[in-house]
């Protein structure tokens, strides 16, 4: 093991005690909603916040724990933000280069490696420009670039991909799982966003206000929510395909449009709450429309999850409201749509 | 357009105040340069002692500056970042210099450093110092009223700043003082320059505290606002031509600054 940790804070509220253990290239997700505690496990783990109790440790040495405190500076690690926060008045090169810098390397050689870094994420030609001068997606791959390049024992990724558009999310995310593929060091993945830990992480541990409820690969995750979030969570329709152009023919079946061009095979993954239920066939924008057989309903919260049997099995969340006004009854008809936009694709 | 402007319209019992007090701040300066005896200042800006009074002057502001940078900006990090307990005390002790009227803390001062006060008759005994009534005196008095004008805008400038970066560097190696050198000087440069042009201009006026501490010998303590006022005494009109020129060396440097500091923060 490369990384582990159990984790205590007591702050107001919060009261965290978080067991993690993650691997040499292993990509650990830590999913969850937001005020379950997961921000605070980074800043652990970084040493930006010393615990109350437990220990960390990584590689054999022990960051935290007996006592001990190893300040942040002196843990060889790596950490994305949500807002990529390059900093403002260093050139892009310069910020990948920073951490090299303080950590002891030349001028020319640190430069090189920036360099290096930033054709890695695609930024090549760009060190010279001010962080402002890049768009969303480049500073949060030049971000990357700075947590990488010094080849940190430990990747920490603070929702990294939540502040981007949806669209730049598809391509960074895709990006990212390629780098993290080739990454040797323990990666922790903090996100809210069950796409992003399904497509990044080998292991999920699901955490809820402040202690792991559920903890297993993406796929055991999936199958058997344990807890009422993650069955929220999970609920959306995973579907394996092969994708060709705009079209994924489903594993199983059937085929779901697109907004993004993709080949190969890919996971689609479709969220209950952008399922929308019709009497009849809808008509209008380019979207996903299958005729399909209620096989289950169970009210959550205002909301009622609506299991459904066709040409693809889909989970629909509909208001109650609505339930009622379409008269679903189990066994009934009725059109399902789905916007191609709304349709996650990302390789599998 | 229309809608902007309707939105924007001034309502008319804040327009007039506003327009009083734009008189008010700009009729004086008027009435300064109106009465300016044009043909005399060639003269008067020649006669002895001016170029003398106006390079002590800029010197002595300069040096004020540069020490209230050296002793402020930390002291202002100290209160913006530092979680100890008694900070908000401290806070009001550095403002109280803000609060006071110049001429009690040129007694203070000379009751401390003079060459009978606590920290002064230790100095002289030990080195032979004698600070009263020197040009030291002078950056001392003027340090005194106008380092908590800088102190508090960059306090200011760091509480604004985003601290995440700070936790960035953190991530990336650096330790506390790489941090405050590498990111975060820079990001609050702005303030600290801002600062800077407030604590000079207010050096540059000071009087009170200067002509209580330092008194008025020409050459040596003898500052543009000391000369104005003793030059009121006898030669009103020297008077006018000396305080165009302050007038003047302020304006010209909130002219040169403005592009650096007074139009990044109208954008912002």
């Amino acid at each position: 093991m490369s990384l582990r940790a159990a984790v205590a804070v007591r702050r107001g509220t919060l009261d965290l005690q978080l067991d993690v253990e993650v691997a040499d290239g292993e990509v650990l997700a830590v999913l969850g909603p937001n005020g379950a505690g997961k921000s605070t496990l980074l800043r652990v783990l970084a040493g930006l916040l010393p615990p109350d109790g437990g220990s960390v440790v990584v590689d054999g040495e022990v960051w935290d724990g007996d006592g001990a405190h190893r300040p942040a500076h002196r843990r060889p690690l790596g950490m994305v933000f949500q807002d990529a926060l390059l900093f403002p008045h260093l050139s892009v090169a310069d910020n990948v280069a920073f951490g090299l810098r303080t950590r002891g390397t030349g001028k020319p050689a640190a430069r090189r490696s920036a360099d290096e870094w930033l054709t890695r994420v695609g930024l090549d030609g760009l060190g010279g420009r001010r962080p402002a001068e890049l768009s969303g997606g480049q500073a949060q791959r030049a971000a990357l670039a700075r947590a990488l390049v010094g080849q940190p024992a430990l990747l920490l990724l603070d929702e990294p991909l939540s502040a981007l558009d949806a669209r730049t999310r598809l391509t960074v995310r895709a990006e990212l799982r390629r780098h993290l593929a080739e990454f040797r060091g323990s990666t922790v993945l903090v996100t809210h966003d069950p796409v992003d830990a399904m497509a990044l992480a080998d292991r999920v541990v699901v955490v809820e206000e402040g202690r792991v409820v559920q903890a297993g690969t993406p796929q055991e995750i999936a199958r058997r929510p344990r807890t009422d979030y993650v069955a929220r969570l999970v609920g959306l329709a995973l579907l394996p395909g092969t994708a060709e152009g705009r079209t994924v023919r489903v594993d199983g079946g059937g085929a779901v449009s697109v907004a993004e061009e993709a080949t190969g095979a890919v996971f689609a993954a479709i969220r209950p709450e952008s399922v929308a239920l019709y009497l009849s066939r809808p008509d209008g924008s380019p979207r996903n429309v299958w005729p399909v057989t209620l096989v289950g309903a169970t009210p959550h919260g205002a909301t009622v999850r609506c299991d459904l049997a066709g040409e693809v099995p889909l989970v629909a969340d509909v208001t109650a409201t609505a339930f009622a006004e379409l008269g679903l009854v189990v066994g009934g008809q009725v059109w399902a749509a789905v916007k191609a936009s709304e349709v996650a694709v990302y390789e599998r | 357009m229309s809608r902007t402007r309707e939105g924007t319209r001034v309502p008319a019992p804040l327009l007039i105040p506003a327009a009083i007090g734009v008189l008010f701040l700009t009729l004086p300066l008027a009435g300064l340069l109106i009465r300016t005896p044009w043909s005399q200042l060639g003269t008067q800006l020649t006669a002895p002692g001016v170029g003398q009074a106006l390079r002590l002057s800029l010197v002595s502001a300069t040096l004020a500056t540069g020490l209230s940078l050296l002793l402020g900006v930390p002291l202002a990090w100290v209160l913006a970042r530092s979680r100890a307990r008694g900070r908000t005390v401290l806070r009001a002790l550095v403002t109280v210099p803000l609060m006071l009227p110049p001429v009690v803390g040129g007694v203070a001062l000379f009751l401390v450093l003079g060459r009978q006060g606590i920290v002064g008759s230790w100095l002289d005994q030990a080195f032979g110092l004698t600070i009263p009534f020197t040009t030291t005196a002078v950056v001392i008095a003027e340090t005194f009223v106008a380092m908590p004008f800088l102190v508090i805008s960059v306090e200011g400038a760091l509480r604004a700043a985003d601290a995440r970066f700070e936790d960035v560097a953190a991530t990336l190696g650096a330790g506390r003082w790489t941090t405050f050198r590498r990111v975060t000087l820079p990001l609050v440069a702005p303030g600290i320059a801002a600062g800077a042009v407030l604590c000079w201009a207010r050096a540059l006026g000071e009087f009170g505290a200067t002509i209580t501490f330092a008194g008025n010998f020409p050459g040596t303590t003898q500052t543009m606002p000391l000369s104005v006022y003793l030059a009121l005494q006898r030669d009103p009109d020297a008077a006018i031509v000396l305080s165009v020129l302050l007038l003047g060396v302020s304006l010209a440097t909130l002219l040169l600054l403005r592009d650096r500091w007074l139009g990044r923060a109208g954008t912002a």
